[in-house]
């Protein structure tokens, strides 16, 4: 069946059957491999991307559930929170191998949209979803909190 | 008249008993189901307290199931499959949809999808609705008390129990976990016999 979804602000119709994985269509159909597979059951957040902007782990999003909301994916998130996300996670060197990397920053940048100033226990558990094999876990709580304007000193 | 007398009418048939066209339709009585006994089944307890105890313990085998308790849990962090601390390791939050940044929303869609349960309405309990390591006994109080069950009226806990879409989900959950006993329709037929029945709560088990 044919599906239209908005992907970073555009349009986009695919061809694929309705209880498609998300992430299957974004990678796969549509070529946006900023979102990654990590384990498809929901388990790591690498896949995660934004829903009408909720954070939404894309492997166990059906397509057909997302027809007429907004996603955005690693690829086409802006705004303030993303460019200071983006800016402390170069800034503080924090990925390693960068693979859960792409899933991190959305759901940092959901995490400081809801959470403007996050304490270090606000950090924990919007980030408990992602799960880093590197275990670069102390970069991110300090790349967050930096982002959400702390000084380096409230960040150790 | 209480419904199980109204149930016993519907189904043995009462020309002469006041009963007109003009009355509400009454709830056929409901079979057994998958566990899960019907209101008939206790129509031989003659004391009517005992008998209301009786049908809160049936209402139990649902109360106590994972599929209840799961979302009742204790603590901040949900239970998942047969009673396990959820992984990841989510809290309920403020609002009982998960923390900022990591919504039950993030996983947990309108539906089922592969094995992550889904429901529209899906988030915990308030924390004061908790009865994960309670003893029926204890829950049986606990759901009748106001400040311990949302607010709830008799009339809304049995609406609650009978009809929410939420508590629905209990009977539909993904291929790999277990349903709760019985059906949500059979189950508000015990509890609407339970609240008829004076809502009396089974006895502590002794030490």
């Amino acid at each position: 069946m044919s599906v239209t979804i908005e992907i970073n602000g555009e349009a986009r119709e695919v061809d694929v059957a309705e209880d498609t994985p998300l992430l299957w269509v974004l990678r796969d159909h549509l070529g946006l491999t900023g979102t990654k597979y990590g384990c498809g059951v929901a388990q790591c957040g690498a896949c995660t991307v934004h829903v009408d902007g909720v954070p939404r782990r894309a492997c166990v999003t059906p397509v057909a559930s997302v027809s007429g909301k907004s996603v955005v994916t690693i690829e086409g998130v802006e705004g303030p929170e993303a460019d200071a996300v983006r800016s402390a996670w170069v800034e503080l060197a924090v990925p390693q191998c960068g693979y859960c990397q792409s899933g991190q920053i959305m759901s940092a940048v959901a995490l400081l949209r809801s959470r403007p100033t996050p304490s270090d226990e606000d950090i924990d558990r919007g980030m408990a979803g992602n799960i880093c094999r590197c275990a670069t876990y102390v970069r991110i709580r300090r790349a967050i909190g930096r982002a959400a304007g702390r000084s380096e000193g409230d960040e150790e | 008249m209480r419904p199980l007398l109204l149930l016993l009418l519907v189904a043995t048939g009462c020309d002469d008993c006041g009963a007109t066209d003009e009355a509400e339709p009454v709830a056929e009585a409901l079979p057994a189901s998958a566990g899960l006994r019907s209101v008939a089944d206790f129509a031989d307890i003659a004391d009517e307290r005992e008998r209301s105890a009786a049908l809160f313990e049936e209402m139990g085998k649902v109360l106590l199931h994972p599929r209840c308790v799961n979302c009742h849990p204790a603590g901040e962090r949900p239970l998942q499959r047969a009673g396990e601390p959820h992984q990841p390791h989510v809290v309920r939050g403020e609002d009982g949809h998960g923390a900022p940044g990591l919504p039950c929303a993030s996983c947990h869609g309108e539906a089922n999808f592969l094995t992550v349960p889904g429901n529209p309405h899906w988030h915990l309990a308030p924390a004061e609705m908790a009865w994960e390591g309670e003893t029926l006994a204890a829950i049986c109080e606990q759901i009748q008390d106001e400040s311990r069950n949302g607010g709830k009226s008799m009339d809304e806990l049995l609406e609650h129990m009978a009809e929410d879409e939420l508590v629905a989900y209990g009977w539909e959950p993904p291929e790999h976990l277990e349903p709760a006993p019985g059906n949500q329709a059979l189950f508000g037929q015990l509890a609407r016999e339970w609240a008829a029945t004076g809502a009396h709560c089974p006895r502590e088990a002794a030490e």
